[in-house]
């Protein structure tokens, strides 16, 4: 098995999972490329998470690290919740494996998301529904490539990466 | 801990006569069959009566065309990589399809590298190829067509026979990747009319770390792995002779069973198909129901994401693969998939049930009635799914 323990754990035992009804904060990611996309759902009173709740669609350390996101949230002040970052998720998660950094720990990402939603709506500033879409050139770095599955810089015309051997997409 | 194994793709228990067979050779204590003496004429002698059982099971009548290699993926290289390497003075253009398994596509994509060029043709939605598209795509550069005998991923049966008429009459070397036909579905290279035929004894139930490159007579090709003259001089290294010995026992097995085998398996796919509806629903069977392999299984189950449903099934007791990229490890949707039409969530919850001859229809139902279970519980935490 690729996952840690307390993976395994928030996968087959997802915590707060749902949708929260009046929720006046909700973020949403999403990653078709790699199939992942997640929502959280915020209640937030006197600047503070009073609840969050999250539904997700992808693999089991995207689930985990949706509920682990939650756990560590819940009962934060909005300053503190503002710091946590896909970092500390995947560090209370005894760590992801490396291919799935990238793509699956984006509940931090998420959760910012759901603040600024709230703030926004606090302040009264609408902004345009989030495309679903994710940005095809995620590896592209200014003017260099790099390979999305070891990192290392990869030729702009490359079909393989040389250090990990990994398939590159042809217009990277 | 899976206790049913729905995953033969992956995955075959060593048949019993197999295993006795292997256990037996390593007691035994075979020499090295190339050596100048008894011991190693006895080797050499069971190594050649392995190659006959194998040559049967695909009706090759000279056993001389039949290379033993390490693996399916091995012989695919060596097909693709030796007949481009041997002809190049010919020209450098290799026809192909984009569904091949990642051995060929990634030769090919090596090769290209190397100065070669490459048309890769499109399937139809069931993941058939048209003949006359590769009839197309041939030019006089072209010295290798290359078409899998069926998919590893959804199961479809292209029409190699009709491929090869063309590449005979424009003389273009054929190769097909027959690693998940082989053993599993009668194969007769001769009716067929390839040049090169690739396959592996793991789908048939005899080991891993052993396969088979038939090579029609007169086809100029080189070794791939240098060294002595095994093989005929096709392929160097110290023969493999406790699974050559597997391999031939489960290709006699193979050869003797297929009727029932076949049989078997497609009653379990039918019920898996038919009973499917009443245990989930929003769903789609990818592949060809006229032309596809009686042991594989592709379902595309929506709004929820393939790897979680098999580390949840694993759970049950139930093993099976997924295509999804997350589970690939490439963390790209599959190809296959994407080629037959799939968009990228659907591809991603896709399943590929791949049943063995020892499953019985009990299992099958004890399958869905856990996965019924597995998919509720995934798709009440997925944002795609509105009830």
């Amino acid at each position: 098995m690729i996952y840690s323990k307390t993976v395994m754990d928030h996968f087959k035992n997802p915590r707060n999972v749902g949708v929260i009804e009046g929720a006046n904060g909700v973020g949403e990611v999403g990653n078709p490329l790699c199939g992942d996309m997640m929502t959280i759902y915020l209640k937030i009173e006197d600047d503070h998470i009073k609840d969050i709740k999250f539904q997700t669609f992808g693999c089991g350390s995207a689930i985990a690290v949706s509920s682990m996101l939650t756990e560590i949230t819940m009962g934060k002040s909005i300053d503190e919740a503002k710091k946590i970052t896909n970092k500390d998720v995947a560090k209370a998660l005894e760590g992801l494996p490396k291919n799935k950094l990238h793509c699956s720990n984006l509940g931090a990402d998420a959760l910012q998301l759901a603040i600024k939603n709230y703030e926004d709506k606090k302040n009264g500033i609408i902004r345009p529904e989030p495309r679903r879409e994710a940005e095809k050139h995620e590896h592209v770095d200014g003017k260099k490539c790099f390979c999305p599955y070891c990192d290392a810089e990869v030729k702009k015309t490359a079909v393989f990466c040389k250090a990990c051997q990994s398939d590159l997409d042809e217009h990277h | 801990m899976s206790a049913i194994n729905l995953d033969h793709i992956s995955t075959n228990q060593l048949l019993p006569e197999v295993q006795d067979a292997m256990i037996e050779a390593i007691k035994n204590s075979y020499a090295n069959p190339s050596s100048q003496n008894s011991k190693g004429d006895e080797a050499a002698g069971v190594i050649e009566k392995s190659r006959e059982s194998v040559a049967r099971l695909i009706n090759c009548k000279n056993t001389k065309q039949i290379a033993f290699t390490s693996s399916g993926t091995e012989s695919i290289n060596h097909a693709i990589k030796g007949v481009a390497f041997a002809n190049s003075d010919k020209g450098k253009h290799i026809v192909t399809t984009n569904i091949e398994h990642a051995a060929a596509n990634r030769s090919i994509k090596r090769l290209t590298q190397m100065g070669y060029k490459a048309t890769s043709v499109e399937v139809d939605n069931k993941g058939r190829v048209n003949p006359d598209d590769i009839a197309k795509a041939i030019t006089s550069e072209t010295i290798l067509v290359s078409v899998m005998h069926s998919n590893n991923e959804i199961g479809t049966i292209q029409p190699i026979e009709e491929i090869a008429k063309i590449t005979k009459e424009k003389k273009v070397i054929f190769h097909s990747d027959a690693v998940d036909s082989v053993g599993i579905v009668p194969i007769d290279v001769l009716q067929l009319g390839v040049d090169l035929l690739s396959f592996a004894s793991n789908p048939y139930y005899g080991p891993t770390g052993v396969g088979g490159l038939y090579i029609r007579r007169g086809i100029s090709i080189w070794p791939i792995i240098d060294g002595g003259v095994q093989e005929r001089n096709k392929r160097a290294g110290t023969e493999n002779i406790i699974g050559i010995i597997g391999m031939g026992v489960a290709a006699d097995l193979a050869k003797k069973n297929m009727d029932k085998r076949v049989a078997h398996l497609n009653n379990l796919k039918n019920l898996l198909i038919s009973e499917f509806p009443n245990y989930v629903d929003e769903y789609c069977i990818n592949g060809d129901p006229e032309n596809g392999l009686p042991n594989l299984v592709s379902v595309a189950i929506k709004y929820i994401e393939g790897e979680s449903i098999i580390l949840m099934l694993d759970d049950e007791g139930y093993a099976v693969s997924t295509r999804s990229a997350c589970a690939a490890g490439s963390l790209r949707a599959s190809h296959v998939l994407m080629s037959i039409g799939l968009d990228h969530a659907d591809a991603q919850g896709t399943l590929v049930i791949t049943p063995g001859v020892e499953n019985t229809k009990e299992e099958i139902i004890g399958f869905l009635k856990a996965l019924k279970n597995v998919v509720k519980t995934l798709r009440d935490i997925s944002p795609l799914y509105k009830k």
